[in-house]
């Protein structure tokens, strides 16, 4: 199978400090990987790292075989911040339309990417009056805008109501049979049942990686939390 | 560069302007309703004939210097912009976009505030009104591009916003408002012939006093869309597609 991301020996600095050490792996194209990990792991440098918008301190990260970064990828990811991200001051339609623009799209795009998130009926509600889990929506609908081949979602279920939660899975799902490579981050463990690929970060380091039922059978637990603990401890 | 990309920064600028009718009110209200004020301050109408249509150089610059620096520090804040540099667009695109709106709005507000001077208030300027609006554009340019710069070293908006009498008000001073500039220290004069603000002010001081179209004047309006130009280059610069 094709492979998406090859990280081999990261290591980001931020501000002088290590926040990645080492890191390996590699992703293959039109899975769903879950990126697990308690806040503070390096969960988020390593999605801006993939992204391309911070700089690699040693080791390299390739995406579709060019360096993390490189203008030619801009096209192919999709990413949602962990923070919104999007204008408080403008309706969602305003917004989607806009980052739509920025990806030379035409606006019927942006509209079909509202309704892929459920919020057809809010398209002309300002950002800043919708709920929380709406306003992540939003993000994704911005995300998923031009169909990239790699999606970068950092957190996007956070806050989201269980069955809406079970929606936004499906359209993961439905997403990563077409062929587009999922990256997900999450800190809620219970989410890595959807993921068939999962890497476990704790202290900017690979703890694990592997399919949920891999990790659960190679430490001998019922649920990955219990993996993640296991792991942890055997480490000490 | 596109020009599709900056149009379509600029209309989304404009339309988050749109849904906040008080910041709008405020940058088209002000000028007018200090301006009428000065005209009583002054015994002297002369005084104020002289002094009005500088002035009406130098609140497009200092107001847009102002809502840039905190719109565009607004935007690395909340994100947008950590998100926008991962999406196909150039830097340009983003500040153009920024530059066409507020030069727009600038627009409108001189529109207002020249209305007020040289209709109710009856200051006369010999050069006609359109020259007007030209240097009020000018200087919202600068403006906006030295808020563009300049909020890049603001890591707060109270920073932002100090940032306006540290770097506009010595400029004020020096440029021929409140001293003509032969009457000050050659230290200061040094000064003022290196800052913007200096020829903005000088431009409207051409076309208040000449019936036609100067070379000085020219050169003027050079001065200041060469700055402006220059500054929004810098801008971009400090607006980095990787960070670390």
């Amino acid at each position: 199978m094709a492979v998406a991301i090859k990280v081999h020996d990261l290591g980001v600095e931020l501000a002088g400090r290590p926040v990645l050490k080492r890191l390996t792996f590699e992703i293959p194209e039109g899975k769903i990987v879950g990126l697990l990990g308690p806040s503070g792991a390096g969960k988020t440098t390593l999605i801006r790292t993939v992204v391309g918008r911070q700089k690699i301190t040693e080791g390299g990260v390739e995406i579709f075989d060019l360096p993390a970064g490189d203008k030619k990828l801009r096209a192919d990811i999709g990413y949602m911040t962990q923070s919104p991200a999007v204008y408080p001051d403008l309706s969602v339609r305003e917004n989607v339309r806009y980052f739509a623009a920025m990806r030379n799209l035409p606006k019927r795009e942006a509209d079909a990417a509202i309704r892929r998130v459920e919020l057809g009926g809010q398209a002309k509600q300002l950002f800043a009056t919708l709920s929380g889990g709406q306003k992540s929506r939003v993000s994704l609908a911005i995300a998923l805008l031009g169909q990239p081949k790699l999606l970068v979602l950092d957190e996007p279920t956070v806050g989201v109501d269980p069955v809406l939660r079970r929606q936004l899975w499906q359209l993961f799902a439905g997403l990563a049979e077409q062929g587009t490579t999922l990256i997900i981050s999450s800190h809620v463990m219970d989410e890595a049942e959807h993921c068939e690929e999962l890497l476990l970060i704790r202290d900017g380091r690979v703890l694990a990686g592997g399919s949920p039922a891999e990790l659960r059978a190679r430490t001998g637990s019922k649920t990955v939390e219990d993996s993640f603990l296991k792991l942890v401890e055997s480490k000490r | 560069m596109s020009f599709r990309r900056a149009l379509a920064t600029a209309a989304r600028v404009l339309r988050q302007l749109r849904h906040d009718p008080r910041t709008l009110a405020l940058i088209f209200l002000v000028p007018p309703v200090l301006l009428t004020i000065l005209k009583y301050v002054f015994q002297d109408r002369r005084q104020f004939d002289a002094i009005a249509p500088m002035i009406l150089g130098i609140f497009p610059l200092v107001m847009m210097f102002i809502v840039t620096s905190i719109a565009t520090l607004r935007e690395r804040t909340i994100g947008t912009l950590d998100r926008l540099m991962t999406m196909p667009l150039s830097k340009l695109d983003l500040i153009f976009g920024y530059a066409i709106a507020f030069s727009l709005v600038a627009l409108v507000q001189a529109c207002v505030a020249s209305a007020v001077v040289l209709g109710l208030l009856g200051v006369t300027v010999l050069g006609g009104t359109l020259p007007v609006l030209i240097g009020a554009v000018a200087s919202a340019f600068l403006g906006t591009a030295l808020g563009l710069f300049l909020s890049a070293f603001a890591k707060s908006e109270f920073q932002a916003v100090q940032f306006m009498p540290a770097f506009i008000f010595p400029q004020l001073l020096t440029c021929g408002l409140f001293v003509p500039r032969e009457q000050m220290a050659r230290v200061l004069q040094w000064f003022a012939d290196i800052m913007p603000l200096t020829y903005s002010v000088d431009a409207m001081k051409q076309i208040t006093l000449h019936a036609t179209w100067t070379g000085t004047l020219t050169r003027d309006l050079v001065v200041v869309t060469a700055y402006g130009l220059a500054v929004l280059i810098l801008g971009s610069i400090t607006i980095r597609r990787q960070d670390g």
